[in-house]
Protein backbone atom coordinates (compact mmCIF):
# COMPACT_ATOMS: atom_id res chain seq x y z
CA UNK A 1 0.00 0.00 0.00
CA UNK A 2 2.73 2.93 1.30
CA UNK A 3 5.06 1.43 -1.66
CA UNK A 4 1.83 1.54 -4.13
CA UNK A 5 1.33 5.45 -2.89
CA UNK A 6 5.34 5.80 -3.30
CA UNK A 7 5.58 4.65 -6.69
CA UNK A 8 2.26 6.56 -7.74
CA UNK A 9 3.78 9.69 -5.83
CA UNK A 10 7.10 9.64 -7.87
CA UNK A 11 5.29 9.15 -11.20
CA UNK A 12 3.24 12.11 -10.05
CA UNK A 13 7.03 14.08 -9.53
CA UNK A 14 8.45 12.51 -12.95
CA UNK A 15 5.70 14.11 -14.70
CA UNK A 16 5.37 17.25 -13.27
CA UNK A 17 8.77 19.36 -14.29
CA UNK A 18 7.75 21.40 -10.99
CA UNK A 19 6.03 20.47 -8.08
CA UNK A 20 4.63 23.43 -6.64
CA UNK A 21 2.97 22.84 -3.36
CA UNK A 22 -0.25 22.77 -4.44
CA UNK A 23 0.39 19.54 -6.14
CA UNK A 24 1.81 18.42 -2.65
CA UNK A 25 -1.05 18.85 -0.41
CA UNK A 26 -3.48 17.60 -3.05
CA UNK A 27 -1.98 14.27 -2.30
CA UNK A 28 -1.80 14.30 1.12
CA UNK A 29 -5.74 15.24 0.84
CA UNK A 30 -6.01 12.36 -1.15
CA UNK A 31 -4.32 10.10 1.34
CA UNK A 32 -6.70 11.02 3.87
CA UNK A 33 -9.51 10.55 2.13
CA UNK A 34 -8.00 6.95 1.42
CA UNK A 35 -7.77 6.15 5.22
CA UNK A 36 -10.81 7.43 5.46
CA UNK A 37 -12.32 5.07 3.14
CA UNK A 38 -10.58 2.04 4.32
CA UNK A 39 -11.63 3.29 7.95
CA UNK A 40 -15.50 2.97 6.91
CA UNK A 41 -14.93 -0.26 4.64
CA UNK A 42 -13.65 -2.03 7.20
CA UNK A 43 -16.54 -0.76 9.57
CA UNK A 44 -18.87 -2.66 7.61
CA UNK A 45 -17.73 -5.67 6.87
CA UNK A 46 -16.92 -5.81 10.98
CA UNK A 47 -20.21 -5.07 11.34
CA UNK A 48 -21.62 -7.63 9.35
CA UNK A 49 -19.65 -10.10 10.79
CA UNK A 50 -20.02 -9.29 13.89
CA UNK A 51 -24.20 -9.72 13.22
CA UNK A 52 -23.37 -13.14 11.46
CA UNK A 53 -21.41 -14.40 14.84
CA UNK A 54 -24.03 -12.59 16.83
CA UNK A 55 -26.48 -15.02 15.53
CA UNK A 56 -24.76 -17.88 16.08
CA UNK A 57 -24.04 -17.13 19.55
CA UNK A 58 -27.73 -16.47 20.53
CA UNK A 59 -28.60 -20.02 18.62
CA UNK A 60 -25.93 -21.61 20.45
CA UNK A 61 -26.78 -20.45 23.94
CA UNK A 62 -30.53 -21.09 23.73
CA UNK A 63 -30.01 -24.09 22.05
CA UNK A 64 -27.04 -26.38 24.65
CA UNK A 65 -28.93 -26.35 27.50
CA UNK A 66 -31.47 -29.37 25.93
CA UNK A 67 -28.16 -31.19 25.04
CA UNK A 68 -28.12 -31.85 28.60
CA UNK A 69 -31.68 -31.63 29.94
CA UNK A 70 -32.78 -34.28 26.86
CA UNK A 71 -29.76 -35.67 25.82
CA UNK A 72 -27.71 -36.45 22.84
CA UNK A 73 -28.98 -39.90 21.93
CA UNK A 74 -32.79 -39.14 22.15
CA UNK A 75 -32.62 -35.93 20.48
CA UNK A 76 -30.83 -37.44 17.38
CA UNK A 77 -31.93 -41.39 17.44
CA UNK A 78 -35.20 -41.22 18.78
CA UNK A 79 -38.29 -41.09 16.02
CA UNK A 80 -40.82 -39.21 18.51
CA UNK A 81 -40.92 -35.80 18.03
CA UNK A 82 -43.98 -34.63 20.54
CA UNK A 83 -42.49 -31.96 22.41
CA UNK A 84 -46.25 -31.26 23.50
CA UNK A 85 -47.55 -34.37 24.34
CA UNK A 86 -47.51 -35.34 27.95
CA UNK A 87 -44.63 -37.17 28.16
CA UNK A 88 -43.04 -35.08 25.76
CA UNK A 89 -40.49 -35.95 22.78
CA UNK A 90 -37.84 -34.31 21.27
CA UNK A 91 -36.58 -36.95 18.92
CA UNK A 92 -35.55 -35.10 15.79
CA UNK A 93 -34.68 -38.03 13.60
CA UNK A 94 -37.98 -37.52 11.67
CA UNK A 95 -37.40 -34.06 11.36
CA UNK A 96 -33.87 -34.46 9.74
CA UNK A 97 -34.81 -37.41 7.52
CA UNK A 98 -38.01 -35.12 6.48
CA UNK A 99 -35.60 -32.56 5.34
CA UNK A 100 -33.20 -35.40 3.70
CA UNK A 101 -35.98 -36.90 1.89
CA UNK A 102 -37.53 -33.09 0.72
CA UNK A 103 -33.66 -32.15 -0.49
CA UNK A 104 -32.73 -35.34 -2.16
CA UNK A 105 -36.12 -35.64 -3.91
CA UNK A 106 -35.86 -32.20 -5.33
CA UNK A 107 -32.26 -32.42 -6.53
CA UNK A 108 -33.11 -35.45 -8.35
CA UNK A 109 -35.86 -33.60 -10.04
CA UNK A 110 -34.11 -29.98 -10.35
CA UNK A 111 -30.24 -31.18 -11.08
CA UNK A 112 -30.86 -33.16 -15.11
CA UNK A 113 -33.45 -30.25 -15.05
CA UNK A 114 -31.45 -27.29 -14.35
CA UNK A 115 -28.11 -28.66 -15.79
CA UNK A 116 -29.95 -30.09 -19.13
CA UNK A 117 -31.69 -26.21 -19.53
CA UNK A 118 -28.12 -24.36 -18.46
CA UNK A 119 -26.65 -26.76 -22.03
CA UNK A 120 -29.26 -26.03 -23.58
CA UNK A 121 -29.30 -22.45 -23.01
CA UNK A 122 -25.12 -21.94 -23.67
CA UNK A 123 -24.63 -24.58 -25.96
CA UNK A 124 -27.22 -25.03 -28.39
CA UNK A 125 -30.11 -22.24 -28.01
CA UNK A 126 -30.53 -19.87 -30.93
CA UNK A 127 -29.75 -16.29 -29.51
CA UNK A 128 -33.47 -15.35 -29.88
CA UNK A 129 -34.71 -18.74 -28.28
CA UNK A 130 -32.51 -18.13 -24.86
CA UNK A 131 -32.98 -14.24 -25.28
CA UNK A 132 -36.83 -15.26 -24.35
CA UNK A 133 -36.45 -18.43 -22.19
CA UNK A 134 -34.08 -16.27 -19.73
CA UNK A 135 -36.59 -13.56 -18.33
CA UNK A 136 -38.95 -16.56 -17.88
CA UNK A 137 -36.23 -18.51 -15.35
CA UNK A 138 -35.18 -15.15 -14.16
CA UNK A 139 -38.86 -14.26 -12.87
CA UNK A 140 -38.82 -18.13 -11.35
CA UNK A 141 -36.76 -17.02 -8.49
CA UNK A 142 -38.26 -13.42 -8.56
CA UNK A 143 -42.13 -15.42 -7.06
CA UNK A 144 -42.21 -15.40 -3.28
CA UNK A 145 -41.94 -18.99 -1.75
CA UNK A 146 -45.47 -18.61 -0.08
CA UNK A 147 -46.78 -18.46 -3.81
CA UNK A 148 -45.16 -21.67 -4.78
CA UNK A 149 -46.73 -22.67 -1.83
CA UNK A 150 -49.59 -21.68 -2.68
CA UNK A 151 -49.83 -23.23 -5.95
CA UNK A 152 -48.95 -26.50 -4.74
CA UNK A 153 -51.47 -26.53 -2.18
CA UNK A 154 -54.28 -25.64 -4.66
CA UNK A 155 -52.98 -27.62 -7.98
CA UNK A 156 -49.97 -29.66 -7.12
CA UNK A 157 -51.45 -31.63 -4.45
CA UNK A 158 -54.87 -32.46 -6.08
CA UNK A 159 -53.09 -33.57 -9.02
CA UNK A 160 -51.08 -35.70 -6.44
CA UNK A 161 -54.11 -37.15 -5.14
CA UNK A 162 -55.44 -38.29 -8.62
CA UNK A 163 -52.76 -39.11 -9.96
CA UNK A 164 -51.49 -41.86 -7.30
CA UNK A 165 -54.72 -42.16 -5.44
CA UNK A 166 -53.82 -41.11 -2.15
CA UNK A 167 -56.38 -40.21 0.53
CA UNK A 168 -54.17 -36.54 1.33
CA UNK A 169 -51.96 -35.00 -1.29
CA UNK A 170 -49.56 -33.56 0.93
CA UNK A 171 -46.37 -35.63 0.61
CA UNK A 172 -42.43 -35.60 0.27
CA UNK A 173 -43.29 -35.65 -3.59
CA UNK A 174 -44.93 -32.86 -3.98
CA UNK A 175 -42.45 -30.76 -1.54
CA UNK A 176 -39.67 -32.25 -3.91
CA UNK A 177 -41.26 -30.88 -6.62
CA UNK A 178 -42.14 -27.31 -5.45
CA UNK A 179 -38.35 -26.84 -4.20
CA UNK A 180 -37.28 -28.27 -7.53
CA UNK A 181 -38.63 -25.57 -9.43
CA UNK A 182 -37.53 -23.00 -6.48
CA UNK A 183 -33.94 -24.22 -7.45
CA UNK A 184 -34.01 -24.41 -10.85
CA UNK A 185 -33.26 -20.35 -11.31
CA UNK A 186 -29.93 -20.87 -9.15
CA UNK A 187 -28.56 -23.78 -10.96
CA UNK A 188 -29.89 -22.76 -14.29
CA UNK A 189 -27.88 -19.22 -13.93
CA UNK A 190 -25.07 -20.20 -12.58
CA UNK A 191 -24.37 -23.38 -14.65
CA UNK A 192 -25.00 -21.50 -17.79
CA UNK A 193 -22.57 -18.79 -17.00
CA UNK A 194 -20.08 -21.03 -15.62
CA UNK A 195 -20.43 -23.13 -19.46
CA UNK A 196 -20.57 -20.02 -21.14
CA UNK A 197 -16.83 -18.81 -19.52
CA UNK A 198 -15.45 -22.24 -21.15
CA UNK A 199 -13.15 -20.75 -23.56
CA UNK A 200 -14.01 -20.99 -27.61
CA UNK A 201 -10.88 -22.67 -28.29
CA UNK A 202 -11.77 -25.70 -26.56
CA UNK A 203 -15.35 -26.10 -28.68
CA UNK A 204 -13.10 -25.59 -32.00
CA UNK A 205 -10.10 -27.70 -30.90
CA UNK A 206 -13.02 -30.25 -30.67
CA UNK A 207 -14.77 -29.67 -33.36
CA UNK A 208 -12.06 -29.53 -35.83
CA UNK A 209 -10.93 -32.63 -34.80
CA UNK A 210 -14.15 -34.17 -36.15
CA UNK A 211 -15.98 -34.55 -33.03
CA UNK A 212 -19.62 -34.09 -33.03
CA UNK A 213 -21.26 -31.35 -31.27
CA UNK A 214 -22.60 -33.89 -28.28
CA UNK A 215 -18.87 -35.39 -27.91
CA UNK A 216 -17.88 -31.96 -27.39
CA UNK A 217 -20.25 -30.82 -24.90
CA UNK A 218 -19.94 -33.41 -22.55
CA UNK A 219 -16.52 -34.05 -23.02
CA UNK A 220 -15.09 -30.68 -23.07
CA UNK A 221 -17.29 -28.41 -22.60
CA UNK A 222 -19.32 -29.74 -19.09
CA UNK A 223 -16.02 -30.63 -17.52
CA UNK A 224 -13.87 -27.51 -18.16
CA UNK A 225 -17.05 -25.87 -16.20
CA UNK A 226 -17.49 -28.39 -13.42
CA UNK A 227 -16.32 -26.40 -11.07
CA UNK A 228 -18.99 -23.69 -11.32
CA UNK A 229 -21.87 -26.62 -11.86
CA UNK A 230 -21.21 -28.22 -8.75
CA UNK A 231 -21.22 -24.96 -7.10
CA UNK A 232 -25.03 -24.30 -7.91
CA UNK A 233 -25.99 -27.78 -7.77
CA UNK A 234 -24.71 -27.09 -3.96
CA UNK A 235 -26.20 -23.85 -3.54
CA UNK A 236 -29.22 -25.05 -4.79
CA UNK A 237 -29.39 -27.43 -2.32
CA UNK A 238 -28.70 -24.75 -0.15
CA UNK A 239 -31.82 -23.05 -1.37
CA UNK A 240 -34.04 -26.54 -0.76
CA UNK A 241 -32.43 -27.18 2.71
CA UNK A 242 -33.30 -23.69 4.03
CA UNK A 243 -36.74 -23.17 2.27
CA UNK A 244 -39.58 -23.03 4.81
CA UNK A 245 -42.62 -21.82 3.84
CA UNK A 246 -43.37 -23.85 0.97
CA UNK A 247 -42.29 -26.75 1.87
CA UNK A 248 -44.70 -26.00 5.10
CA UNK A 249 -47.50 -25.76 3.07
CA UNK A 250 -47.71 -28.73 0.76
CA UNK A 251 -45.57 -31.74 2.57
CA UNK A 252 -48.57 -32.30 5.49
CA UNK A 253 -47.20 -31.28 8.30
CA UNK A 254 -46.66 -34.74 10.36
CA UNK A 255 -43.35 -35.31 12.27
CA UNK A 256 -42.48 -39.12 11.21
CA UNK A 257 -40.12 -40.88 9.91
CA UNK A 258 -41.24 -41.43 5.92
CA UNK A 259 -41.10 -44.72 3.65
CA UNK A 260 -41.91 -43.14 0.77
CA UNK A 261 -42.14 -40.05 -1.37
CA UNK A 262 -45.70 -40.26 -1.25
CA UNK A 263 -46.16 -40.02 2.67
CA UNK A 264 -46.73 -36.40 4.16
CA UNK A 265 -43.27 -35.64 5.91
CA UNK A 266 -42.24 -32.21 8.06
CA UNK A 267 -38.69 -31.11 7.63
CA UNK A 268 -36.24 -29.05 10.04
CA UNK A 269 -37.62 -25.89 8.93
CA UNK A 270 -41.26 -25.93 8.70
CA UNK A 271 -40.93 -27.26 12.37
CA UNK A 272 -39.62 -24.06 13.21
CA UNK A 273 -42.24 -22.30 11.79
CA UNK A 274 -45.02 -23.76 12.88
CA UNK A 275 -43.91 -24.80 15.99
CA UNK A 276 -42.28 -21.26 17.07
CA UNK A 277 -45.96 -19.78 18.18
CA UNK A 278 -46.75 -22.14 20.62
CA UNK A 279 -43.74 -22.40 22.76
CA UNK A 280 -42.97 -20.74 26.23
CA UNK A 281 -39.96 -18.82 26.10
CA UNK A 282 -37.20 -20.62 27.81
CA UNK A 283 -38.93 -23.79 27.91
CA UNK A 284 -37.64 -27.16 26.62
CA UNK A 285 -39.53 -26.49 23.62
CA UNK A 286 -38.61 -23.44 22.89
CA UNK A 287 -35.04 -24.62 23.22
CA UNK A 288 -35.53 -28.07 20.97
CA UNK A 289 -36.00 -25.47 17.77
CA UNK A 290 -33.10 -23.14 18.61
CA UNK A 291 -31.53 -26.69 18.10
CA UNK A 292 -32.65 -27.27 15.05
CA UNK A 293 -31.84 -23.90 14.01
CA UNK A 294 -28.52 -24.64 14.88
CA UNK A 295 -28.46 -27.39 13.12
CA UNK A 296 -29.33 -26.01 10.10
CA UNK A 297 -26.80 -23.61 10.20
CA UNK A 298 -24.25 -26.71 10.58
CA UNK A 299 -26.08 -28.06 7.57
CA UNK A 300 -26.00 -25.14 5.25
CA UNK A 301 -22.23 -24.07 6.76
CA UNK A 302 -21.19 -27.76 5.41
CA UNK A 303 -22.28 -27.46 2.29
CA UNK A 304 -20.68 -24.03 1.62
CA UNK A 305 -17.80 -25.73 2.59
CA UNK A 306 -17.67 -28.62 0.14
CA UNK A 307 -18.85 -25.97 -2.49
CA UNK A 308 -16.04 -23.62 -1.77
CA UNK A 309 -13.73 -26.46 -1.48
CA UNK A 310 -14.76 -27.70 -5.21
CA UNK A 311 -13.96 -24.39 -6.28
CA UNK A 312 -10.86 -24.23 -5.08
CA UNK A 313 -9.53 -27.71 -6.15
CA UNK A 314 -10.51 -27.02 -9.39
CA UNK A 315 -8.60 -24.06 -9.34
CA UNK A 316 -5.29 -25.70 -8.02
CA UNK A 317 -5.83 -28.30 -10.64
CA UNK A 318 -6.23 -25.37 -13.97
CA UNK A 319 -3.42 -23.65 -12.46
CA UNK A 320 -0.83 -25.89 -13.21
CA UNK B 1 1.01 -31.89 -61.58
CA UNK B 2 -0.36 -34.14 -58.89
CA UNK B 3 -3.67 -34.83 -58.12
CA UNK B 4 -5.20 -31.58 -56.77
CA UNK B 5 -6.58 -32.05 -52.94
CA UNK B 6 -8.28 -28.99 -52.15
CA UNK B 7 -9.28 -26.73 -54.74
CA UNK B 8 -11.28 -23.26 -54.02
CA UNK B 9 -13.15 -21.33 -56.89
CA UNK B 10 -14.07 -18.12 -56.86
CA UNK B 11 -15.01 -18.47 -53.06
CA UNK B 12 -15.97 -15.47 -51.41
CA UNK B 13 -16.82 -14.99 -47.69
CA UNK B 14 -19.18 -12.97 -45.79
CA UNK B 15 -19.27 -11.97 -42.11
CA UNK B 16 -22.71 -10.58 -41.77
CA UNK B 17 -22.82 -8.10 -44.53
CA UNK B 18 -19.19 -7.59 -44.57
CA UNK B 19 -17.28 -9.33 -47.60
CA UNK B 20 -14.27 -10.64 -45.73
CA UNK B 21 -12.76 -12.86 -49.11
CA UNK B 22 -13.31 -11.88 -52.51
CA UNK B 23 -13.38 -14.20 -55.38
CA UNK B 24 -10.48 -16.63 -54.22
CA UNK B 25 -9.05 -19.83 -56.59
CA UNK B 26 -6.72 -21.79 -55.38
CA UNK B 27 -5.20 -25.27 -55.91
CA UNK B 28 -3.60 -27.71 -53.24
CA UNK B 29 -1.79 -30.39 -54.97
CA UNK B 30 -1.23 -33.43 -53.13
CA UNK B 31 1.65 -33.81 -50.24
CA UNK B 32 2.63 -30.06 -50.41
CA UNK B 33 2.71 -27.41 -48.81
CA UNK B 34 0.99 -24.48 -49.63
CA UNK B 35 1.95 -21.49 -47.52
CA UNK B 36 -0.31 -18.41 -47.38
CA UNK B 37 1.15 -14.81 -46.19
CA UNK B 38 -0.41 -11.32 -46.17
CA UNK B 39 -0.71 -8.77 -43.88
CA UNK B 40 -2.62 -8.80 -40.81
CA UNK B 41 -6.91 -8.97 -41.34
CA UNK B 42 -5.91 -9.34 -44.82
CA UNK B 43 -7.88 -12.88 -44.55
CA UNK B 44 -5.64 -15.93 -44.41
CA UNK B 45 -7.71 -17.59 -41.26
CA UNK B 46 -10.78 -16.86 -42.91
CA UNK B 47 -9.69 -18.31 -45.76
CA UNK B 48 -8.05 -21.37 -44.13
CA UNK B 49 -11.13 -21.74 -42.00
CA UNK B 50 -13.37 -22.74 -45.04
CA UNK B 51 -11.68 -25.82 -45.69
CA UNK B 52 -12.56 -27.29 -42.28
CA UNK B 53 -15.89 -25.20 -42.36
CA UNK B 54 -14.82 -23.58 -38.89
CA UNK B 55 -16.13 -20.11 -40.39
CA UNK B 56 -19.70 -22.02 -39.96
CA UNK B 57 -19.41 -21.49 -36.05
CA UNK B 58 -19.52 -18.54 -36.40
CA UNK B 59 -23.18 -17.01 -36.98
CA UNK B 60 -24.08 -14.92 -39.68
CA UNK B 61 -21.56 -15.82 -42.17
CA UNK B 62 -22.08 -17.01 -45.65
CA UNK B 63 -20.08 -18.48 -48.63
CA UNK B 64 -20.58 -18.53 -52.10
CA UNK B 65 -18.25 -20.02 -55.23
CA UNK B 66 -16.86 -23.15 -54.51
CA UNK B 67 -14.63 -25.10 -52.67
CA UNK B 68 -13.55 -29.26 -53.01
CA UNK B 69 -12.12 -31.62 -51.37
CA UNK B 70 -11.13 -34.72 -54.06
CA UNK B 71 -13.50 -32.98 -56.32
CA UNK B 72 -16.57 -33.09 -53.99
CA UNK B 73 -18.04 -29.33 -52.90
CA UNK B 74 -17.61 -29.69 -49.18
CA UNK B 75 -20.30 -26.63 -49.04
CA UNK B 76 -22.81 -29.15 -50.70
CA UNK B 77 -25.75 -29.79 -48.43
CA UNK B 78 -25.20 -33.71 -48.66
CA UNK B 79 -21.49 -33.36 -46.49
CA UNK B 80 -21.23 -34.41 -43.00
CA UNK B 81 -18.81 -31.49 -41.62
CA UNK B 82 -17.87 -34.32 -38.95
CA UNK B 83 -16.65 -37.05 -41.10
CA UNK B 84 -15.17 -33.52 -43.32
CA UNK B 85 -13.31 -32.84 -40.32
CA UNK B 86 -12.27 -35.72 -39.44
CA UNK B 87 -10.32 -35.75 -42.60
CA UNK B 88 -8.74 -31.77 -42.69
CA UNK B 89 -7.11 -31.70 -39.38
CA UNK B 90 -6.50 -27.66 -37.39
CA UNK B 91 -3.72 -26.55 -35.85
CA UNK B 92 -4.41 -23.23 -34.47
CA UNK B 93 -2.69 -20.21 -34.27
CA UNK B 94 -3.63 -19.76 -29.93
CA UNK B 95 -2.45 -23.40 -28.39
CA UNK B 96 -5.17 -24.84 -27.08
CA UNK B 97 -4.85 -28.12 -25.41
CA UNK B 98 -7.75 -29.23 -23.40
CA UNK B 99 -6.95 -29.07 -19.65
CA UNK B 100 -6.87 -32.99 -19.22
CA UNK B 101 -3.33 -35.05 -19.33
CA UNK B 102 -1.68 -35.04 -22.25
CA UNK B 103 -2.94 -38.40 -23.19
CA UNK B 104 -6.18 -37.70 -23.27
CA UNK B 105 -5.57 -34.94 -25.76
CA UNK B 106 -3.67 -36.79 -27.95
CA UNK B 107 -6.18 -39.66 -27.23
CA UNK B 108 -9.51 -37.54 -27.54
CA UNK B 109 -10.07 -37.38 -31.60
CA UNK B 110 -9.94 -41.30 -31.70
CA UNK B 111 -11.92 -41.71 -28.71
CA UNK B 112 -14.33 -39.39 -30.12
CA UNK B 113 -14.11 -41.92 -33.41
CA UNK B 114 -14.82 -44.99 -31.22
CA UNK B 115 -11.41 -46.55 -30.62
CA UNK B 116 -11.37 -47.27 -26.89
CA UNK B 117 -9.06 -50.41 -26.47
CA UNK B 118 -6.17 -49.07 -24.15
CA UNK B 119 -3.64 -50.79 -26.29
CA UNK B 120 -4.85 -49.23 -29.74
CA UNK B 121 -5.12 -45.64 -27.83
CA UNK B 122 -1.35 -46.01 -26.38
CA UNK B 123 -0.18 -47.00 -29.68
CA UNK B 124 -2.01 -44.43 -30.79
CA UNK B 125 -0.77 -41.46 -28.56
CA UNK B 126 2.56 -42.97 -29.23
CA UNK B 127 2.85 -42.63 -32.66
CA UNK B 128 1.29 -39.50 -32.91
CA UNK B 129 3.92 -38.06 -30.06
CA UNK B 130 6.96 -39.31 -31.88
CA UNK B 131 5.31 -37.76 -35.02
CA UNK B 132 5.45 -34.47 -33.61
CA UNK B 133 8.47 -34.99 -31.91
CA UNK B 134 7.47 -34.58 -28.60
CA UNK B 135 7.53 -37.75 -27.24
CA UNK B 136 10.90 -38.18 -25.68
CA UNK B 137 10.17 -34.96 -23.96
CA UNK B 138 6.91 -36.12 -22.14
CA UNK B 139 6.93 -40.25 -22.08
CA UNK B 140 7.71 -40.37 -18.51
CA UNK B 141 4.93 -38.14 -17.33
CA UNK B 142 1.90 -38.93 -20.31
CA UNK B 143 -0.98 -38.69 -17.19
CA UNK B 144 0.06 -34.81 -16.15
CA UNK B 145 -1.54 -32.12 -17.10
CA UNK B 146 -1.34 -30.81 -20.61
CA UNK B 147 -0.93 -27.57 -19.11
CA UNK B 148 1.91 -28.33 -17.46
CA UNK B 149 3.62 -28.19 -20.62
CA UNK B 150 5.72 -24.83 -22.33
CA UNK B 151 4.38 -23.07 -25.12
CA UNK B 152 6.33 -24.84 -27.87
CA UNK B 153 5.47 -28.11 -26.15
CA UNK B 154 1.71 -27.22 -26.03
CA UNK B 155 1.85 -26.24 -29.66
CA UNK B 156 3.21 -29.70 -30.64
CA UNK B 157 0.75 -31.73 -28.30
CA UNK B 158 -1.62 -30.05 -30.72
CA UNK B 159 -0.24 -31.13 -33.56
CA UNK B 160 0.20 -35.23 -32.22
CA UNK B 161 -3.60 -34.21 -31.27
CA UNK B 162 -4.37 -33.72 -35.12
CA UNK B 163 -2.19 -36.10 -36.04
CA UNK B 164 -4.07 -38.77 -33.85
CA UNK B 165 -7.07 -38.53 -35.93
CA UNK B 166 -4.65 -39.44 -39.42
CA UNK B 167 -6.26 -36.70 -40.94
CA UNK B 168 -5.42 -35.93 -45.34
CA UNK B 169 -5.12 -32.90 -44.76
CA UNK B 170 -3.69 -30.32 -42.17
CA UNK B 171 -4.62 -26.69 -41.67
CA UNK B 172 -2.23 -24.76 -39.95
CA UNK B 173 -2.91 -21.32 -38.89
CA UNK B 174 0.65 -19.48 -37.50
CA UNK B 175 1.53 -23.15 -35.59
CA UNK B 176 4.71 -20.86 -34.42
CA UNK B 177 3.94 -17.76 -34.25
CA UNK B 178 4.47 -17.86 -29.91
CA UNK B 179 7.17 -19.78 -30.28
CA UNK B 180 11.21 -19.28 -29.86
CA UNK B 181 13.24 -20.10 -32.45
CA UNK B 182 14.36 -23.19 -31.20
CA UNK B 183 10.25 -24.73 -31.40
CA UNK B 184 9.93 -23.16 -33.89
CA UNK B 185 12.83 -24.92 -36.20
CA UNK B 186 11.41 -27.77 -34.31
CA UNK B 187 7.98 -27.60 -35.82
CA UNK B 188 9.02 -26.46 -39.54
CA UNK B 189 11.32 -29.63 -39.40
CA UNK B 190 8.15 -31.19 -38.61
CA UNK B 191 6.35 -30.05 -41.92
CA UNK B 192 8.87 -31.19 -44.12
CA UNK B 193 8.58 -34.35 -42.42
CA UNK B 194 4.49 -34.25 -42.29
CA UNK B 195 4.50 -33.56 -46.12
CA UNK B 196 5.70 -37.07 -46.73
CA UNK B 197 2.24 -38.06 -45.48
CA UNK B 198 -0.05 -34.98 -45.71
CA UNK B 199 -1.59 -32.55 -47.89
CA UNK B 200 -0.64 -29.05 -45.37
CA UNK B 201 -1.83 -25.54 -45.64
CA UNK B 202 0.03 -23.10 -43.36
CA UNK B 203 -0.52 -19.40 -42.84
CA UNK B 204 2.36 -17.75 -41.75
CA UNK B 205 3.74 -13.97 -40.97
CA UNK B 206 7.22 -15.27 -41.46
CA UNK B 207 8.42 -15.15 -44.54
CA UNK B 208 11.97 -16.93 -44.19
CA UNK B 209 9.58 -19.83 -42.80
CA UNK B 210 7.24 -19.70 -45.53
CA UNK B 211 10.33 -19.89 -48.23
CA UNK B 212 11.75 -22.42 -45.90
CA UNK B 213 9.14 -24.89 -46.06
CA UNK B 214 6.34 -24.41 -48.59
CA UNK B 215 5.91 -25.76 -52.16
CA UNK B 216 3.27 -22.82 -53.18
CA UNK B 217 3.00 -19.70 -51.66
CA UNK B 218 -0.28 -17.34 -51.85
CA UNK B 219 -0.09 -13.26 -51.11
CA UNK B 220 -3.67 -12.34 -50.02
CA UNK B 221 -4.14 -8.54 -49.47
CA UNK B 222 -7.34 -6.99 -48.50
CA UNK B 223 -9.80 -9.96 -49.24
CA UNK B 224 -8.38 -10.75 -51.96
CA UNK B 225 -5.68 -13.34 -53.56
CA UNK B 226 -3.12 -11.60 -55.36
CA UNK B 227 -1.08 -14.27 -56.45
CA UNK B 228 -0.35 -17.25 -55.99
CA UNK B 229 3.15 -19.11 -57.44
CA UNK B 230 5.71 -21.66 -56.52
CA UNK B 231 7.41 -20.87 -53.65
CA UNK B 232 10.93 -19.85 -55.45
CA UNK B 233 9.48 -17.32 -58.37
CA UNK B 234 7.36 -16.42 -55.33
CA UNK B 235 10.24 -14.66 -53.37
CA UNK B 236 12.01 -14.15 -56.39
CA UNK B 237 10.42 -13.25 -59.34
CA UNK B 238 6.67 -12.60 -58.57
CA UNK B 239 4.77 -10.83 -60.96
CA UNK B 240 2.58 -8.24 -59.23
CA UNK B 241 4.44 -5.13 -57.89
CA UNK B 242 2.33 -5.51 -54.91
CA UNK B 243 3.91 -9.03 -53.92
CA UNK B 244 7.36 -7.88 -54.85
CA UNK B 245 6.93 -5.01 -52.34
CA UNK B 246 5.11 -7.63 -49.96
CA UNK B 247 8.27 -10.50 -50.06
CA UNK B 248 10.81 -7.59 -50.03
CA UNK B 249 9.61 -5.65 -46.75
CA UNK B 250 8.49 -2.84 -48.23
CA UNK B 251 5.37 -2.39 -46.68
CA UNK B 252 3.92 -3.83 -43.78
N1 LIG C 1 -15.72 -13.58 -36.48
C1 LIG C 1 -15.64 -12.52 -37.29
N2 LIG C 1 -16.69 -11.68 -37.43
C2 LIG C 1 -16.60 -10.61 -38.24
N3 LIG C 1 -15.52 -10.28 -38.94
C3 LIG C 1 -14.44 -11.06 -38.85
C4 LIG C 1 -14.44 -12.23 -38.02
N4 LIG C 1 -13.23 -12.82 -38.11
C5 LIG C 1 -12.52 -12.05 -38.96
N5 LIG C 1 -13.24 -11.02 -39.42
C6 LIG C 1 -12.78 -9.98 -40.36
O1 LIG C 1 -12.32 -10.58 -41.53
C7 LIG C 1 -11.12 -9.98 -41.96
C8 LIG C 1 -10.05 -11.02 -42.11
O2 LIG C 1 -9.72 -11.54 -40.86
P1 LIG C 1 -8.73 -12.76 -40.67
O3 LIG C 1 -8.75 -13.15 -39.25
O4 LIG C 1 -9.06 -13.80 -41.65
O5 LIG C 1 -7.34 -12.08 -41.04
P2 LIG C 1 -5.88 -12.70 -40.99
O6 LIG C 1 -5.29 -12.52 -42.35
O7 LIG C 1 -5.91 -14.06 -40.45
O8 LIG C 1 -5.16 -11.71 -40.00
P3 LIG C 1 -3.99 -12.03 -38.96
O9 LIG C 1 -2.76 -12.14 -39.76
O10 LIG C 1 -3.97 -10.84 -38.06
O11 LIG C 1 -4.33 -13.29 -38.25
C9 LIG C 1 -10.77 -8.91 -40.95
O12 LIG C 1 -11.12 -7.66 -41.49
C10 LIG C 1 -11.63 -9.22 -39.76
O13 LIG C 1 -12.05 -8.04 -39.15
MG1 LIG D 1 -5.14 -14.99 -38.65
Amino acid sequence: MAAQFLSQLKFKFARESSPDVFLESSIRGKQGWDKIWEKCLALISLFSVSIVFSIILFLVIEALPILSKVGFKELFFSDRWQPTSEVAGFGMLPLILGSIWVTVGALVLTVPLGIGCAIYLSEVAPIRMSLMLKPAIELLSAIPSVVYGFFGLVVVVPLAEKFFHLPVGQSIMVGSFILAIMALPTIISISEDALKSVPKSFREASLALGATRWHTISRVVVPAAFSGIATSVILGMGRAVGETMAVLMVTGNAAVIPHSFLEPVRTLTATIAAEMGETAQGGLHYQSLFLIGVLLLIITMILNGIASFIVQRVHQKNAV
Amino acid sequence: MNTLVLQTQKVSLFYGERQALFDISLDVPKHSVVALIGPSGCGKTSYLRLFNRMNDLISNTSVTGGVYFHDQNIYAKSVDVVKLRRKIGMVFQKTNPFPKSMFDNVAYGPRAHGVFYKNKLQEIVERSLKQAALWDEVKDHLYESALTLSGGQQQRLCIARTLAVEPEVILMDEPASALDPISTQKIEELILQLKQKYTIVIVTHNLQQAARISDYTAFFYLGEMIECEKTEVMFTNPKMKRTQDYVTGRFG
